[in-house]
């Protein structure tokens, strides 16, 4: 709703248009309690909003011509809009594009992005860039300000434009995309929601030759793969099940057979394409394949291209675990404890498990590190789990006297 | 945080071109940089072969190649981030480079700006 309201007036009032559609919402909740929902929610939440625009510009034009005794830059024009399907979906895109405005550093425009058009809260982005709190709230205000200063309108961008904030738009998407697929929320129809949302979005880039391009096929080759994960990744009770204990048959072979379809576009012809997207893509095709002698060797070296173009401690300790793999865990154990990332949890939990066949005592050790650090109640359980059966498998081996 | 340039030697062209095997390890080595977060340039390959090596010496004299004087050549390069040169080294040692006769030399980078 935001979206829609600042294509209307311009990102100048972008607060006001939050405030509007917050406001909105709250008379909804106040009204839908008593009279029970509408039969039309969404035209009802819109007539509101509608209203209480007019209000706002009537309010506006008092206080500019009776106070500021000079007309209205605006008093002019109809302020009516039309709020369907088509146009929120053209907005958004269109928002999306406007904000990613080279006015901001790249970190701000997707964090300015995420919070404006994909609803994030500040807790959400940070946790996305891995950053505190504080810090988001700090960019985002920068980013506002300097946006309005920039007297910023959201017009038709020019051809330069769009191509040169592609990039940003891609990340801003990847990033939704994530957010659906790890989100540390239980609820599923939330995180499906975001990932669709990525997907349908992506998916409009596609259909504008400005922006059908090979990084934005490999992008949404790898949103397919990972969507077709999404039944199989959890359990009824919202808890997220493991790579190797998934079942293979709630895979969505269609959204795979997508996959590859736009993988193949991706490469346009020259297999010199290697953006984070297209690699990304490869490491998500090998996995939805069956075991090949060589998988965890090309999986390995997508990887290892992986984290030239770009660190995150994710990449590295995935690396490491394909890195396993293929050379078994002693070698990756010392693979592992190169990184260094000791106040990491998945760090410790790729340690145990890389100990629990030779040294299970180390790995309980690590498993309960993992347990100190985590904030997931169900990861806590899983490892519990682990530690119990390691301790079983030890006490057989060594009984203890007694 | 110190940066080390790693300069690979090679004695032998016929090392220049790696099997796939040989490329296997060396990307496992540099993405095993990469992912302790110490690589801080990914560096390049010097190409040794002719036509795209030269040596340019006083008057004007150009020769083709490094190699024509001295058997040894520069094969590439790469630049890690360490706290001391002894880690460089360290890093340095576990290169594939060392099976096939090559060899590295680690010099601390020091900044022009």
């Amino acid at each position: 709703m935001t979206v829609v309201l600042c294509r209307h007036f311009g990102l100048k009032h972008m607060e006001i248009a939050e405030d509007i559609a917050s406001e909105t919402f709250l008379k909804a909740s106040e009204n839908w309690a008593i009279g029970g929902v509408p039969e039309n929610p969404t035209a009802w939440l819109y007539t509101v909003a509608k209203n209480k625009i007019k209000d706002y510009f009537k309010n506006l034009s008092v206080f500019e011509t009776k106070i500021k005794s000079k007309p209205p830059e605006n008093s002019q024009s109809e302020h009516d809009f039309e709020f369907n399907n088509q146009l929120i979906s053209d907005s958004q895109l269109a928002m999306i594009f406007a904000v990613c405005s080279p006015a901001n550093s790249t970190g701000s425009q997707i964090c300015l992005a995420l919070q404006i058009l994909c609803g994030f809260s500040v807790e959400e982005i940070a946790n996305a860039f891995l950053t505190k709190p504080e810090t988001i709230k700090k960019r985002l205000q920068r980013a506002k300000t300097s946006l309005r200063n920039d007297n910023f309108q959201l017009q038709s961008l020019n051809e330069t434009q769009i191509k040169s904030r592609l990039d940003t738009v891609l990340k801003t998407l990847y990033l939704l995309f994530n957010e659906g697929y790890f989100s540390k929320t239980n609820n599923q129809q939330i995180r499906k929601e975001l990932c669709s949302e990525a997907v349908r979005l992506t998916l409009l880039l596609t259909e504008n030759p400005l922006t059908n391009t090979p990084p934005t096929h490999a992008l949404l080759a790898l949103m397919c793969f990972q969507s077709s994960r999404l039944e199989a990744r959890m359990n009824p009770k919202g808890e997220v099940i493991l790579f190797n204990d998934q079942d293979r048959s709630l895979w969505d072979k269609s959204l795979i057979e997508r996959g590859n379809y736009y993988l193949v576009n991706a490469t346009d012809g020259s297999a010199n394409w290697r953006t984070k997207y297209h690699l990304e893509a490869g490491i998500a095709y090998w996995h939805t394949t069956p075991t090949d002698a060589n998988k965890w060797q090309h999986i390995l070296q997508l990887y290892n291209q992986l984290i030239l173009i770009e660190y995150s401690p994710i990449t590295a300790l995935n690396r490491t675990f394909a890195f396993a793999k293929v050379y078994g865990n002693k070698k990756a154990i010392a693979e592992a404890e190169k990184l260094n990332l000791t106040g990491n949890h998945y760090y410790h939990e790729l340690l145990g498990y890389l100990y629990s066949d030779t040294n299970p005592l180390k790995a309980i050790e690590h498993y309960q590190r993992a347990i100190g650090l985590t904030k997931s109640a169900t990861e806590k359980q899983t490892l519990t789990t682990e530690i119990e059966r390691l301790t079983q498998k030890k006490n057989h081996e060594h009984p203890s006297p007694g | 945080m110190k940066e080390f340039a790693l300069i690979f030697r090679l004695n032998d062209m016929k090392d220049f071109q790696p099997s796939p095997e040989q490329m296997q390890e060396r990307m496992n080595w540099l993405g095993s940089i990469a992912a302790q977060n110490k690589l801080a340039d990914k560096g390049n390959t010097l190409l040794p072969i002719p036509g795209s090596a030269k040596t340019v010496k006083p008057d004007h004299v150009v020769t083709d190649g490094p190699y024509t004087e001295i058997k040894e050549f520069i094969s590439g390069y790469i630049v890690v981030r360490t706290e001391t040169i002894d880690e460089a080294v360290e890093i340095a040692k576990a290169n594939p480079i060392f099976k096939i006769g090559g060899s590295i030399e680690v010099r601390e980078v020091l900044k022009r700006d």
